[in-house]
């Protein structure tokens, strides 16, 4: 089976899948029980600082169910750890003890001072634990407090920070990413300059994911009121392959480590983060679902995977799809697709028919004939756009096939329709 | 209570053992209890979720009503329950009903893409139910009647056709005087429909709820041709509806079929929707059923549910040929019911006037596709004969039609498109009309057809 070990801005793992810093890292009990069902590492709860701890509400999560599948997107407005500094770091302690060989990561937030920092640093640094992530990403609540994403949003404090804690430790430190900003390359270019080991992205997106229409609250709510939240789970996935793609392809934050954050569920996703950059994942989401179990199907998944593809360790998969990340510029506007119905495999729904007729190119003819239902594709009218396959319940039932146009390579940077064209060379 | 149901000395149960009680109280509770219990939010939504909302769906058109059935579905995905069931009564106000007795397996199931995909269809009756049994529980009366046109029309036969037409005629604006020759509305719903699929005095509130809309003056115990004549109606009213239903039943024509033990499948099944208390039913031990159309499956399972140890029907053809559906062959299959094909009765041989006894003879068909004796047969104990050979429509009531004939056509009243009759003024629907499918649903259908079409005639002629 392919070599599954991870080796990650010199932290080490037997596996990439690490638990994020979430509920599921904020005890030894839940940290050995996902060590025990085979996580390769975990980053615990944030830190806050010495003193009394900060104090939770209920309710904490709020989610979104999509034709029946629970917790499509999941948001939460639970704060860092709820639980006393030296509790936390003696558990950490003798967590790394009794499992040397798994990735035991420590995020921190504590406030905008290098004392704090220096602080948390020496005490966190004693545990023996692999690294520190720096929560530069929780977009509620703390964010009121100066932390989490207030400092995310700036790349001139996540620079700051990133130094003292680079000057103030010998671990490896990794900066974790808010998707809120309009452009993650500010924040990850910041963090690289201020000397970062790696980033780690995304964390939640700002949201509210329900309104109670008896109560017209927000949810989750809280004795009547509710409060934006942080937003996860399945549906973020896109936005953070993105984000995650966007730094892996900048010339500026090459070579910086990429841990991939978001949606990930199984070992596929995980694999679609690798391919644009990442070099480890972290999943909460789909661990508060079904439980630590599921890191089996996705160490055996991506095993299985990278033996069929001849992928014999992750070096040979991360980053792989990256050069195939251009801009909508340089798309090949010769390349031609037509949708294509196998008809042994239709079951007659018209979906395919009414999404392009209603809202698309009316490509798609609706016969009938003897008393059947058929669909055929007009090949004239059809742009090749994908939406009837997208719509379309039988899986491999539409096809979207190529037409040999017999045209060479053209993007828009060289199209005539372009008044800004390059000159032909 | 007697001794124990068929434990009895042999001498005793050898011959006529026909007895009421034997099962408890809990049996017959459990027996005639809702065969298919109603889902719950979880299961509907559950279900709901299955439905891929089709374009022009087949389902819809796999519907003798044309209900919108995605658009159904999809409500209830929403929880906009009322809306959902809005969407179905607006097509057919019998849905609760129709939701119950509908041969879905034959209909907008078997239509359904899932059963293309899947094999395994969305189980669209059982929304339905869902959503209209939310509706009729909060008593809610979605449809309004249009202004008042003056005009007053006569439905004879207050069953789904009957009382469907009264209540679009109403909706319309009409006044509606309907006449019912029994002592219950309802028809079949209330008298023939099989208990367990139409249970808690279903068909009483769901009468209760289509006649809810008002304008309909309901009379029962007025029978055509002895309480009120067409002619009569014809003259009274500017408009007739005639769902009469079937009267008559076939005779298997054999010698004995007057004997003791042998019954009429649909007057024993109207005994046994009226009687309040099952296990003052009497029922064969042993129990024979002629048939092959779902008053024969109806009669048999009913038998065994009543505490029948024996109960078999024989069809002079195969399965296939059978009027009731292969859904409900299984249903009787597993019901604890044997079905033999190929076979048909040559003769009732009883006792002292009792049936001890039905011989059968196999049948085949010949080259010419006709149904003949193949040779050989067998003989079965009996208690109980049940015919079930099929209902016919009875003419009589009509009255001599000496002066302007209402045509018949297959032995059933001729109806075109629109369901009127070849006599003006008059319309009919439901099974007394020819090339009907013997369906609730299409009954109707044929009552909403004939009112749509009687609303055209009257506006037309105002």
């Amino acid at each position: 089976m392919a070599d599954l070990r991870c080796s990650f801005a010199g932290i080490k793992s037997p596996n990439p899948f690490w638990l994020a810093s979430a509920p599921p890292t904020d005890k030894e009990y839940n940290v050995v029980r996902a060590f025990k069902a085979g996580w390769g590492g975990a980053v615990w709860k944030t830190l806050g600082e010495a003193g009394p701890p900060v104090v939770n509400v209920t309710s904490r999560y709020g989610a979104i169910e999509v034709g029946g599948q629970r917790m499509v997107g999941f948001n939460n407005i639970e704060l860092i750890t709820d639980r006393p500094l030296e509790v936390n770091l003696r558990e950490i302690k003798q967590v790394k003890r009794d499992w040397p060989d798994r990735a035991l990561v420590v995020s921190l937030m504590v406030p905008c001072a290098e004392d704090a920092w220096k602080t948390i640093l020496a005490v966190v640094e004693d545990t023996g634990c692999d690294g520190v992530e720096l929560n530069f990403g929780c977009p509620h609540g703390m964010s009121e407090r100066g932390m989490g994403s207030a400092v995310g949003q700036v790349p001139e404090y996540i620079e700051m920070v990133t130094r003292w804690c680079k000057q103030h430790t010998r671990m490896p430190v990794l900066v974790k990413l808010t998707p809120n900003v309009t452009n993650i390359l500010g924040p990850a270019r910041a963090a690289r300059r201020g000397g970062a080991d790696a980033v780690s992205l995304i964390n939640t997106v700002n949201s509210i994911t329900n309104v109670d229409l008896d109560r017209m609250a927000p949810m989750p709510t809280v004795d009547g009121k509710g409060t934006h939240g942080g937003y996860c789970g399945p549906a973020v996935k896109p936005i953070a392959l993105f984000m995650v793609a966007e730094i892996a392809r900048d010339p500026e934050c090459a070579g910086m480590p990429i841990s991939g954050i978001g949606g990930i569920a199984t070992w596929r996703d995980a694999a679609e983060y690798l391919a644009l950059g990442a070099g480890s994942v972290q999943v909460c989401t789909a661990a508060m679902h079904y439980g630590f179990k599921i890191v089996d199907d996705m160490i055996d998944g991506l095993g299985n995977w990278m033996d069929e593809k001849g992928h014999g360790d992750l070096s040979a998969i991360v980053g792989r799809a990256v050069p195939n990340l251009t801009d909508w510029q340089h798309l090949n506007l010769n390349y031609q697709l037509v949708a294509r119905i196998d008809q042994a495999k239709c079951i007659k729904c018209g979906l395919c028919h009414i999404a392009c007729e209603d809202t698309s190119h009316q490509a798609i003819r609706d016969i009938r004939a003897d008393g059947q239902r058929r669909f055929e594709v007009i090949d004239a009218e059809c742009v090749g756009c994908n939406l009837c396959m997208h719509a379309c319940p039988v899986p491999g039932c539409i096809d979207m096939v190529e037409v040999k146009t017999g045209k060479p390579h053209l993007d828009w940077t060289r199209h005539p329709n372009n008044l800004l064209r390059k000159a032909a060379e | 209570m007697g001794p124990p149901p068929n434990e009895r000395g042999p001498g005793m149960s050898e011959t006529g053992d026909v007895a009421a009680a034997r099962l408890s109280a809990a049996d017959y509770g459990k027996n005639f209890g809702d065969v298919k219990p109603p889902l719950d939010r979880a299961r509907a939504l559950v279900e709901a979720s299955r439905c891929h909302f089709c374009y022009d769906a087949p389902c819809i058109a796999a519907c003798p009503t044309g209900i919108d059935i995605p658009g159904f579905i999809r409500k209830i995905g929403t929880d906009n329950v009322k809306g959902a069931a809005v969407t179905i009564l607006e097509q057919n106000i019998f849905g609760g009903s129709c939701a119950r007795v509908c041969p879905t397996e034959i209909l907008c199931e078997r239509a359904c893409v899932r059963s293309a995909q899947e094999g395994k269809p969305v189980k669209i009756g059982a929304l339905q139910r869902y959503a209209t049994d939310d509706l009729l529980a909060r008593g809610i009366q979605p449809f309004r009647r249009a202004a008042a046109t003056g005009r007053r029309v006569a439905v004879v036969g207050a069953g789904p056709a009957g009382l469907a037409c009264a209540h679009r005629l109403s909706m319309l604006g009409h006044d509606v005087a309907v006449f019912e020759a029994k002592t219950k509305p309802g028809g079949l719903n209330e008298y023939g429909i099989a208990a367990y699929k139409l249970t808690d005095d279903f068909a009483q509130r769901e009468v209760a709820y289509v006649l809810s809309l008002g304008g309909i003056a309901l009379s029962c115990g007025k029978a055509l041709g002895r309480d009120i004549e067409l002619a009569g109606l014809r003259r009274d009213y500017d408009a007739v509806f005639l769902g009469l239903g079937l009267g008559g039943v076939n005779a298997l024509g054999l010698d004995g079929e007057a004997m003791k033990g042998v019954e009429d499948a649909v007057a024993y099944i109207e005994r046994l929707r009226q009687a309040p208390d099952k296990a003052k039913l009497p029922v064969g031990r042993r129990v024979v059923v002629i048939g092959g159309g779902n008053t024969a499956i109806d009669a048999a399972v009913q038998s065994k549910r009543l505490g029948a140890e024996d109960v078999t029907i024989v069809y002079r053809r195969g399965p296939e040929q059978m009027s009731a559906t292969a859904h409900e062959q299984e249903f009787a299959q597993t019901s604890g019911v044997g079905i033999k094909h190929w076979a048909r009765p040559v003769a009732i041989v009883g006792r002292d006037g009792m049936l001890t006894e039905v011989r059968f003879e196999y049948t085949k068909l010949d080259p010419a596709g006709r149904l003949v004796g193949a040779g050989g047969g067998f003989a079965l104990r009996a208690d109980m004969l049940f015919k079930a050979i099929g209902q016919v429509f009875v003419p009589a009531p009509l009255g001599d039609g000496t002066a302007e004939p209402l045509r018949l056509s297959q032995g059933k009243i001729g109806v075109d498109a629109e369901r009127r009759t070849s006599l003006s003024k008059v319309w009919a629907g439901g099974d007394c009309v020819a090339g009907g499918q013997d369906l609730t649903v299409s009954a109707v259908e044929d009552g909403k057809r004939a009112a749509l079409s009687i609303d055209r005639a009257l506006r037309k002629g105002a």
